[in-house]
């Protein structure tokens, strides 16, 4: 994690500066044009839902570049773009493309950009984002480098958050899982800190959030605990925020279970829960939340799907520039 | 007795004030297998400043900005003097450049930079220069020890 300082002026910035923006890192956007993102969004929810339309990209076309794996991500992007009127093309067998043949992927991000309007990316390698950004001419969407960034996930989880909780302001938000290698966990913590949250951070310790984030949270007036026992911290949350510990981490596959194990979330787990809790989840999800608790008023994580859409119809509306 | 043990030479260049140890990873370098004239090192000498010093010159040879950069890297209070026929032409501080540019390698294996034949050069931010911190422009990344790493 970087330092956090965005303190600058940003009081002229307007919706006229996303035009042709690249969404790298969401460390690149500011306080206000987070919240810039979050008010589209809420505009967008009917469009999103189909109760209303809409041809503000009628015409443009975005291009979905997946050499990766990916559902929500892709779907949800490519829902978007066509709530807004616009139409999708894409990539989501690299062995189907060009680079089977050995093309690099700056040339493929030269090419792709000749026919679309806007490019969307989900690549293996980290910095893969960074570097078509530099070769396009139209703006870039980082949707995941590795286990690097994943910038749209970090303000689908933001806008659920505000939905269902309204200012994160000294909130208490726990985060539970993998918070060590977790793509979403450690860019989804920088922009928690500031709105204000209070932090705390439930792992196993090889799993713990990294000593040198928690040194920046803290140095930023950030609120943070580091707890290894799930149900001590489920008392004051606010909002659980579960990640998947993975597998693969684990050199040690009986450790894995052990570990596995104590960090499900069941409806014994959030007995001591307060009402109001707001259970999330990126998804996918193997069995760190018991489908029991999917029944509950608390589980949030398909309607956090649902927010990708009206998330990502916001982004694309400002990058591409169509006024709903 | 005189400071430097070694004579003063004709045209070349004379880094100055290397830190203790650095002088040999400023040799590296400049390729010193491929310089063509003499190169004198001198390691642990007493510096005005009452601590210790490397200074390295070099006969017949001006370093290009890169080289520079590069020193900047390892030596970040090193003086350059640019010799031409036993006077000092020009004398320099190094200056570390804010963004560190297509002279590290990325240490992420991972990092799209270390994929070959795409067509980029390394980019890193300087995040504190003393001691030196880069974090990779692409991937992110905090770096460990880059002296290994130079291009």
């Amino acid at each position: 994690m970087r330092e956090l300082n965005r303190e600058r002026d940003y009081s002229q910035m307007t919706s006229m500066s996303f035009k042709g923006m690249d969404i790298i890192s969401v460390s690149d956007l500011t306080k206000d044009q987070i919240e810039e993102i979050l008010n589209l969004a809420n505009k967008m929810i009917p469009y999103a839902k189909g109760e209303k339309t809409t041809k503000a990209l009628e015409g443009k076309i975005l291009a979905n570049l997946f050499f990766e794996p990916s559902t929500r991500t892709r779907l949800s992007f490519e829902s978007a773009m066509i709530r807004l009127g616009g139409s999708n093309i894409g990539i989501t067998d690299q062995q189907n493309s060009s680079v089977a043949k050995g093309e690099t992927l700056a040339d493929t991000i030269r090419t792709v950009e000749c026919y679309a309007d806007a490019i969307v990316l989900r690549h293996p390698k980290e910095g893969a984002a960074r570097l078509a950004a530099k070769f396009s001419e139209k703006p870039v969407i980082n949707c995941g480098d590795g286990p690097g960034q994943h910038p749209t996930q970090t303000l689908v989880d933001l806008f659920t958050m505000r939905r269902e909780q309204g200012s994160m302001k000294d909130k208490n938000v726990v985060l539970v899982g993998d918070l060590k290698y977790g793509r979403t966990v450690h860019s989804l913590v920088e922009a928690l800190a500031l709105f204000g949250a209070n932090l705390t951070f439930v792992a196993p310790d090889i799993l713990q959030i990294p000593q040198e984030s928690v040194k920046i949270l803290e140095k930023a007036g950030v609120s943070t605990n580091l707890e290894s026992n799930l149900e001590n911290a489920i008392a004051d949350a606010d909002v659980l925020y579960v990640t998947r510990i993975q597998k693969e981490r684990f050199p040690d596959q009986s450790e894995y279970e052990k570990v596995a194990g104590s960090y499900k979330v069941d409806n014994t787990v959030l007995r001591e829960a307060k009402k109001s809790l707001t259970i999330m989840h990126p998804l996918p999800r193997v069995d760190e939340i018991a489908p029991e608790v999917d029944y509950t008023e608390n589980a949030k994580y398909f309607k956090q799907t649902f927010n990708a859409v009206p998330i990502r119809m916001a982004i694309l509306s400002l990058i591409i520039g169509g006024q709903v | 007795m005189r400071d430097f043990r070694v004579t003063p030479i004709r045209n070349g260049t004379v880094i100055d004030h290397i830190e203790c140890g650095q002088a040999l990873k400023v040799l590296h370098i400049m390729g010193v297998g491929e310089v063509r004239s003499t190169i004198s090192v001198l390691m642990h000498v007493p510096s005005k400043d009452g601590g210790w010093k490397d200074v390295v010159k070099v006969e017949d040879r001006e370093l290009d900005p890169r080289e520079v950069d590069k020193i900047s890297l390892l030596a970040p209070n090193a003086t350059i003097n640019i010799i031409r026929d036993f006077n000092v032409a020009e004398k320099y501080k190094v200056k570390m450049p804010e963004v560190v540019k297509g002279i590290v390698k990325c240490d992420n294996p991972n990092c799209i930079t270390n994929v070959q034949r795409e067509p980029v050069d390394t980019e890193f931010i300087v995040e504190s220069k003393s001691p030196v911190v880069l974090r990779c422009l692409y991937c992110d990344r905090i770096q460990g020890d880059f002296t290994e790493r130079l291009i």
